[in-house]
């Protein structure tokens, strides 16, 4: 259930963030998910694709500052009320978010968190029913 | 290893003898070949006659790298050029290069005090000396080269740069010593944890470094990052080239060849001599040179000289590691900044690559200083209050060294050049340099 998150690190100049997707695209890498956090000086680039050592690797050799990263992906109804049900079940539980990107698609809607405590957090949500994806369920 | 007793453990009494019969016929030599020593002795109201030994150097004039450039290509040359057998040339930060000619013994005495160099810092003819200074116009190359010949090392000419090779040569010829800039040590010693080999693999055990400044931190991570002995080397090209002076293994200052070149500190705004064991700018006189003597020649360099005797055995001056060229250092907002300041304090942080860029400008006539960090894999982080945190120390620790503002900026990793030559780690946007 924990899913290796790639962060790139991105000066803020034009070009790093094609880069990136030029290296994983010429080598059949699929991004499932992307979220960029942005500051006045740089950027960091959150992915999860589908092959994070090879791409942690490609990236790299190309020079940039990369790391893996343990994060979680919630799986909720596309309903009014669920993303809150699963947060309110961490912040029960003393699991502090520390950042999370989404996205909704059809019915569903998948939910990226890093949290302080990954296994904790899986074992609370899945006790509470909050479905969790494994990677290759993120598409 | 001692490589010439006499003259390096000679009685200081001795020397002195020496050092006064040398001057004179130095002064003897620059009054009646070099124009402008004649003028400039002449309108000090002096004659050769009045100089009779060292205890008379501070009624000679001083020379400075404008006059060099002023008398440029050979105006100072003591000698015909039918004399002359080679010509280097320094690399002007601007205008004109300084072109600096040596007679068949000025490159005897060059070899010498190389030969006693590299004995100094324990390489002997057993050795294979990988010499990594550039080859050419640059004194450092060719400089080394004849030296480790004289000395009967195996030298390896393989110049500056060209890394692929320089590991290649480290593996397969077993190399034990390196002379090279302290720069391109780093970069080569991240060449080898990328290509991942150990350098307690290799067979290298001293590596001799000069040419640019550099401080204890950064040799502390050469010896470490390549598991050698790190030994400074002095020289400039104006007053031969590197072997001016060495460490020796004590590693406590470097030992100037004082019977080739006397040394004076001054206080480079009043140019008078510093009190004992005062830092002050260098200040050389050459005592042996046929092509380019050289009276009084300002280095720019600031340093301390160190009389006591050496557990080592040598009875030479010892100067201390400089610490910064007074004119490579900065002034913003009234403060002065040398850049090694900065990389002392990145590497006392320890938690950034040393490589670093000094970014100087001026936004509505208030100074700036900017410090490129490179974030390489030991300080990134997937949060941007870490990067935030990290960036907050390094320019609170920056600011409290400096004693002005800095704004740190982090960059991408090898995004900051590097050099296979000097470093160059200072951009200064300012105009008012050009307008003086």
């Amino acid at each position: 259930m924990i899913i290796k998150q790639l962060t790139v690190f991105l000066e803020n100049k034009s070009g790093r963030l094609s880069e990136v997707t030029r290296v994983l695209g010429e080598n059949g890498i699929n991004i499932s998910a992307l979220s960029i956090a942005d500051t006045s000086e740089y950027g960091l680039l959150r992915l999860i694709v589908s092959d994070g050592a090879k791409a942690t690797e490609l990236l790299k050799k190309n020079g940039f500052s990369v790391n893996l990263t343990d994060v979680i992906c919630l799986n909720v109804k596309h309903e009014p009320g669920t993303l809150h049900d699963a947060i309110k079940t961490l912040s029960d539980a003393g699991i502090d978010i520390e950042y999370m990107y989404a996205y909704a698609v059809g019915d569903n809607a998948a939910v990226i968190m890093k949290v302080s405590d990954a296994k904790e957090a899986i074992y609370i949500l899945t006790q509470n029913n909050i479905d969790l994806l494994k990677s290759h369920e993120i598409k | 290893m001692i490589w010439n007793e006499h003259y390096e453990c000679m009685p200081r009494e001795s020397l002195k003898k020496l050092q006064d019969e040398r001057l004179k016929k130095t002064v003897e030599r620059v009054y009646y070949n070099v124009e402008f020593y004649r003028r400039k002795m002449q309108a000090l109201g002096l004659e050769p006659g009045d100089i009779n030994g060292i205890d008379d150097i501070h009624k000679l004039p001083f020379t400075t790298k404008d006059d060099l450039r002023d008398n440029y290509p050979f105006g100072l040359f003591a000698t015909p050029l039918e004399n002359v057998t080679r010509l280097h040339a320094s690399s002007g930060t601007t205008g004109k290069p300084t072109i600096v000619g040596y007679t068949r013994h000025d490159i005897e005495i060059f070899s010498e005090v190389v030969a006693r160099s590299l004995s100094a810092a324990g390489i002997g003819k057993n050795d294979i000396l990988q010499n990594a200074y550039g080859y050419g116009l640059f004194t450092g190359g060719l400089g080394i080269h004849y030296g480790a010949e004289k000395l009967g090392v195996t030298v390896v000419p393989i110049s500056a740069g060209n890394t692929k090779k320089q590991v290649q040569f480290l593996q397969d010829f077993g190399t034990t010593a390196m002379s090279l800039t302290p720069s391109y040590a780093l970069y080569l010693a991240e060449t080898l944890e990328e290509m991942d080999i150990d350098p307690k693999s290799l067979n290298l055990k001293v590596g001799i470094f000069g040419a640019e400044p550099w401080t204890e931190n950064m040799r502390k991570e050469i010896e470490k990052r390549l598991d050698i002995k790190a030994i400074d080397i002095y020289g400039l090209s104006e007053i031969i080239g590197p072997g001016v002076s060495i460490e020796c293994m004590e590693q406590n200052g470097l030992h100037i060849f004082e019977d080739h070149f006397f040394p004076e500190t001054i206080n480079p705004k009043t140019l008078e001599p510093t009190a004992k064991g005062e830092e002050g700018e260098l200040v050389f006189t050459t005592l042996t040179k046929e092509a380019l003597p050289l009276i009084r020649y300002r280095t720019r360099d600031l340093t301390t000289l160190n009389y006591e005797a050496c557990a080592c055995g040598r009875t030479t001056v010892r100067m201390k590691k400089c610490t910064g060229r007074s004119d490579d250092m900065l002034i913003i907002r009234g403060v002065n900044v040398f850049p090694s300041q900065v990389e002392s304090v990145l590497l006392e942080l320890g938690e950034t690559s040393p490589h670093y860029m000094l970014i100087v400008d001026r936004i509505n006539n208030l100074d700036t200083l900017e410090v490129l960090v490179e974030v390489d894999e030991k300080i990134f982080s997937d949060e941007i209050r870490h990067l935030e945190t990290l960036t907050k120390k390094i320019s609170y620790t920056l600011e409290s060294t400096l004693n002005i503002s800095v704004k740190v900026k982090l960059v991408e990793p090898q995004t900051i050049a590097r050099s296979e030559g000097k470093a160059k780690r200072v951009i200064d946007n300012r105009k008012f340099k050009e307008e003086q």
